[in-house]
């Protein structure tokens, strides 16, 4: 763990990757350590409205080894997306290849961000990892599951965005009525199954 | 007293509902939202009689009208703009009776951006997420108010406050803290942001204070994975132009983040107009 001093009121927290993140997001909110908000990252936590002697709390944390697993959530797809054909083709497969590559992972949502309930699932192999579009797209739909770098994500609402649209979902991603409003707040498991 | 209503007959350009926002929801990619010169704000529902928490509304450079359903203490604070009620001029910071049918009009502010609106019991739109705050970035909480949008009122909780301790006329520079990232800039990178005075952009909005000055010389050029921002957070893109976000910023970004803003001073990036000028001061970190 490395600190990194954030204006008055923060503390940022690097850790080894997405999944040590998550794991010390959910042991700092098991231990009740006192923050208004604590942010996983790609690599780091955010503890934001703190205590002076956060970093000396945070000395207690066992590690991600030690981390309990989240919920299972399926979300079922419709593989009809734009880019559907063309991460088949850089994937040396077809569209239904790409269907059973990703349907036989278990992602993990590792943050959100970008919008209210954007999840970024962690878990695609390194090398099925995709580049983003060089010019985003105005308007992704709702629904709208994506691939960028080694991230998956479901776009919970119509947004821009630059990520490789493989299919689209009719999955309740966010609903503010519900008591826990993001259907993949982190840590949740994910699994894609076909509609 | 029942419960009324505030018919809004002009928004002008953007009038907004705010209350404290709704912290806590960051993980979720939540941003926390609320009066952007929270001060202002705050200043106003005490004039009314109001707790802390009441919603009012935030007024972008003026034009707003309304009509109240029911009689109820107003105050209006922030940028000052010409206030009147029924034709007839009102001071700003002072507690008005507004009675059932009268009309309120807050006219162009002669400086800063944002006025804000008490009025006695608060607005009370259905809460989102424990906020009745909008969000303009992640479009969480009431709509922005438009011409004909009536506003619930909540019960008066107090008396109206005749007095108040006024704000200091002169603000000074933005007081400045070093940033988690401001090793990826080069040593001297705090020194140049405080040396240098930066121009506002009129892109600025509630997510951000967009600024134009000489751009931040880099040390480090490669990808920042996203991680989480606070309010405050100066922010470098890669044109060099910092970013001061507000209350409707995004909760993770992919951007180094230099410095942090001292909350105290954020009221003033609110009240800050395109092609004016600001300046920061570096405190120890």
């Amino acid at each position: 763990m490395r600190f990194r001093a954030v204006g008055e009121h923060a503390l940022l927290v690097e850790v080894e990757d997405a999944g040590s993140a998550l794991a010390l997001a959910a042991w700092a909110r098991g231990a009740g350590i006192e923050a208004t908000d604590v942010v996983p990252g790609a690599g780091t936590v955010l503890f934001d409205g703190v205590a002076p002697d956060l970093a000396d709390r945070l000395a207690a944390w066992p590690g991600p080894g030690e981390s309990a697993p989240g919920g299972l959530v399926e979300v079922a797809v419709t593989w009809d997306g734009p880019d559907l054909e063309w991460v088949a083709e850089r994937w040396g497969t077809d569209p239904a290849g790409v269907a059973a590559r990703l349907g036989g992972l278990e992602l993990v949502s590792a943050f959100c961000g970008f919008a209210p309930g954007f999840a970024y699932l962690a878990g695609l192999p390194a090398d099925l990892a995709v580049p983003r579009l060089a010019t985003p797209r105005p308007r992704v739909p709702a629904g709208s599951v994506a691939l960028a770098d080694a991230w998956c994500g479901v776009y919970p609402s119509a947004s821009p965005g630059g990520w490789r649209l493989l299919g689209h979902t009719d999955a309740p991603l966010w609903d503010v009525d519900r008591a826990e409003p993001a259907l993949l707040a982190p840590g949740t498991r994910v699994r894609f199954v076909s509609a | 007293m029942s419960a009324g209503v505030l018919h809004v007959v002009a928004a002008g350009t953007l009038t907004t509902v705010q209350d404290r926002g709704r912290p806590g929801l960051a993980h979720l990619g939540v941003p926390r939202a609320g009066a952007l010169d929270a001060p202002a704000a705050a200043l106003a529902n005490r004039l009314v009689g109001n707790p802390p928490e009441a919603a009012v509304l935030e007024v972008t450079l003026g034009g707003l009208e309304v009509v109240a359903g029911v009689g109820r203490w107003v105050a209006v604070t922030g940028a000052p703009a010409p206030l009147r009620v029924d034709g007839v001029a009102r001071d700003l910071a002072r507690a008005a009776w507004l009675a059932p049918g009268a009309r309120l009009r807050l006219g162009h502010p002669a400086s800063g951006v944002r006025s804000y609106l008490a009025i006695g019991g608060g607005l009370a739109p259905a809460p989102v997420l424990g906020s009745r705050s909008t969000d303009v970035l992640a479009g969480v909480g009431p709509p922005p108010v438009r011409d004909g949008t009536v506003l619930p009122l909540g019960v008066p909780a107090g008396p109206p406050m005749p007095h108040d301790t006024p704000r200091p006329p002169v603000p000074g520079p933005l007081r400045l803290r070093p940033g988690p990232r401001h090793d990826w800039f080069a040593a001297e990178a705090l020194a140049h942001l405080a040396a240098t005075s930066y121009a506002v952009l009129p892109a600025s909005n509630r997510v951000g204070l967009r600024l134009d000055g000489p751009p931040l010389p880099r040390v480090r050029h490669d990808e920042l994975p996203s991680e989480g921002m606070v309010l405050g957070a100066v922010q470098v893109p890669p044109d060099g132009r910092p970013v001061v976000f507000l209350a409707d910023h995004p909760p993770t970004g992919g951007y180094p983040v230099v410095g942090v803003v001292a909350t105290e001073d954020l009221w003033q990036c609110a009240q800050l107009r395109p092609g004016e000028r600001v300046r920061f001061a570096v405190t120890p970190g």
